[in-house]
């Protein structure tokens, strides 16, 4: 049984720095040539290209074991890069092991962010477009469709993607616990900084529609607040009318308090049966400690938003290894159904070209 | 074959399949894993029927409503909250919920089937051939398993609270309702146990009316208060006065004490009737 025939070679974060994937990364332009010069290499049978911010993956069935030298020649020519330096970075998988590293890819196992799912749709993507373009045949056909369900397998049947592990999506675990959901919660955003920003697209991302701005600066507030679609006020209200608020996520750069304990009592007097979310992402703190002891009032800084994050990402790790051998058995299960095929591609005595098998 | 079953072995059936409903769920969290909610449905729903067909044995041994002595009291009690939790359990898809509900339906079906004391009299036609009187006691005792649940509910609360003030959230915890949504179903809960505790009042209170001497005073004395109790905890949670960890600690120690006040209601009922039974 060869294993030559199938591969992946390309260049991931593992390996590679991000100064240099920023040079080896594809625009659409440029992904769209290089699938035309691949289609022209003799002896490749099928392929397609995954290209993220994190990757850039190159799946392919040859003929023959140089095949994919000659697209990492063709990659580099058209990145202006140099194979010597690419070949000392670049991943290279065949056979089995191509399988499987598609599987933990398309899982978010190999991913800079253990366990997250946007991999798996970017996945898809890459091979919807190659199959769009005819440069998939019945072996990459038969991986990535039955990887995708091994891939779903994976993350239904392990906690790999329990639990946010950055510190806006924590915030936002935070709030569905308090709320259960965030379509009718208002979420003022004190200051306009990148931090709240990130945090205010996580809740808009979740279903939070209600959104309001308030920074120092008016104007900056009202800017963000376009960007976002939301509301802007102005920063000296933010404490009378606190009471509208459900969740409050402060991000300034003010020596002081900017949420006071009075403040709170006062709002919460108001709205009592409703709990209100303080997300104290500054620092110094922008809210008093002191409103956590308040009855209906939850109170996160960024050090607990931080050592969750981290608790999470510690459980994803406990669970690779029930990943592990989840992915080596459907990987085996999968090089047994594909091998007999490739060797047969590779031994045809004729080989043609991609280009030359697209349909007309 | 299941005819020659008496009522007590479908009751320790059905017994059996709250508590494996709730040895499931244990040994799922113990596992750091969530509860099956599926599983634990099926499992108290099976008890469930069970439970309902030795209810409906007894109900045809005593010629009516099986609601004569403490035991009968436990078991309506439990299959009252399984009957709720059927309804709110499942659109609230709560697994944990399940769980609680297990917990405490086995405990009131094993306490009352492990006291044969409890079950020492089965008093036939209590309620006469009115079937008003047996609503009221229906009823009545229904709603203090609505109660129950709100209690089980606001253990929910009370551990979804301390997991987010103590900044505790993983394991099980993960596996709570939000609080948002707890609160609500606890004020659901609430308002129905009362207004059926009120309509069980209301109908008990015709006859009451008519005939004082045909009604015990002390039972009528804790069953008000019981009532009073809870309506002051609404009243006082609408107006926002009795909230959050306060209220769900005010709806368990008021459960415990309605739970406690059916000894006494159900000793001075029949005095006479106990004594007798007791010298036989």
């Amino acid at each position: 049984m060869s294993a030559d025939g199938l591969f992946v070679i390309g260049a991931t974060h593992h390996r590679v720095p991000l100064a240099v994937r920023e040079k080896l990364s594809l625009g659409p332009e440029a992904a769209a040539a290089l699938q035309a010069e691949f289609a022209g290499i003799e002896g490749l049978r099928e392929f397609a290209v995954l290209n993220t911010c994190n990757r850039v993956e190159f799946y392919g069935v040859g003929a023959h074991s140089d095949v994919a030298a000659r697209i990492s020649a063709a990659f580099c020519a058209r990145q202006r890069f140099d194979v010597l330096e690419f070949e000392k970075v670049r991943l290279e998988l065949r056979g089995r092991d191509a399988i499987q590293h598609l599987v933990e890819v398309s899982a978010g196992l190999d991913s800079q962010m253990l366990g997250e799912t946007e991999i798996f749709g970017q996945v898809k993507e890459a091979y919807a477009t190659a199959q769009a373009s005819g440069t998939t045949g019945p072996v990459l056909n038969r991986i990535f469709q039955k990887g995708f369900q091994a891939a779903k397998h994976i993350r239904t049947h392990t906690a790999i993607t329990e639990g946010h592990v950055s510190v806006a999506n924590v915030a936002v675990d935070l709030a569905l616990n308090i709320f259960g959901e965030l379509t009718a919660a208002r979420i003022l955003l004190v200051g306009a900084g990148e931090v709240g920003e990130k945090t205010a697209r996580a809740f808009q991302s979740r279903g939070a529609s209600a959104l309001t701005v308030a920074s120092r600066r008016l104007e900056r507030a009202m800017e963000l607040a376009t960007a976002l679609g939301a509301s802007a006020m102005p920063f000296e209200q933010r404490e009378a009318r606190l009471a509208e608020f459900d969740v409050v996520v402060c991000a300034t750069s003010a020596p002081d308090v900017v949420m006071s304990l009075v403040a709170t009592k006062t709002a919460m007097h108001k709205r009592p049966a409703r709990p209100l979310f303080f997300i104290d992402q500054a620092l110094p703190r922008d809210v008093d400690p002191a409103v956590a002891e308040i009855e209906n009032v939850f109170l996160y800084n960024l050090d607990d938003l931080a050592k969750i994050a981290e608790e999470n990402r510690v459980a994803r790790e406990a669970e690779m290894a029930k990943c592990r051998v989840m992915v080596a058995a459907k990987s085996d299960a999968l090089w047994r159904q594909v091998a007999t095929q490739i060797e047969g591609l590779a031994n045809r005595v004729e080989p043609r070209s991609v280009q030359q098998e697209k349909p007309a | 074959m299941f005819t020659d079953f008496s009522d007590r072995t479908w009751l320790w059936a059905a017994a059996g399949f709250y508590f494996a409903g709730f040895a499931l769920g244990t040994i799922a969290l113990l596992r750091q894993g969530r509860p099956s909610g599926s599983a634990t449905l099926l499992l108290i729903a099976f008890g469930y029927a069970l439970q309902l067909a030795g209810l409906g044995v007894r109900g045809r041994a005593v010629g009516g409503c099986p609601l004569g002595n403490q035991f009968e009291f436990y078991q309506f009690i439990a299959w009252s909250a399984i009957t709720l939790y059927l309804v709110i359990g499942v659109t609230f898809r709560n697994s944990l919920l399940g769980y609680f509900t297990s917990a405490l339906a086995s405990a009131l079906t094993l306490l009352s089937l492990a006291i044969p004391a409890w079950d020492a009299m089965q008093r036939t036609h209590i309620f006469g051939s009115n079937p008003w009187i047996e609503l009221h006691a229906a009823l009545a005792v229904f709603s203090y398993g609505v109660f129950g649940l709100l209690a089980l509910t606001s253990i929910l609360f009370l551990l979804r609270n301390h997991s987010l003030k103590s900044k505790h959230l993983g394991g099980w915890f993960s596996f709570l309702p939000s609080i948002l949504d707890l609160d609500h179903i606890g004020v659901r809960l609430l308002v129905a146990g009362v207004t059926i505790l009120a309509v069980s009042l209301g109908v008990g209170s015709v006859y009451w009316v008519r005939d004082m001497s045909s009604v015990n005073l002390t039972k009528l004395i804790v069953t008000f208060a019981i009532w009073l109790a809870y309506a002051a905890a609404l009243g006082l949670r609408l107006r926002g006065i009795l909230l959050a960890k306060r209220f769900s600690w005010a709806c368990l120690a008021l459960f415990v004490a309605a739970l406690l006040s059916l000894g006494p209601v159900d000793r001075s009922r029949h005095p006479v009737e106990r004594a007798e039974v007791r010298a036989r």
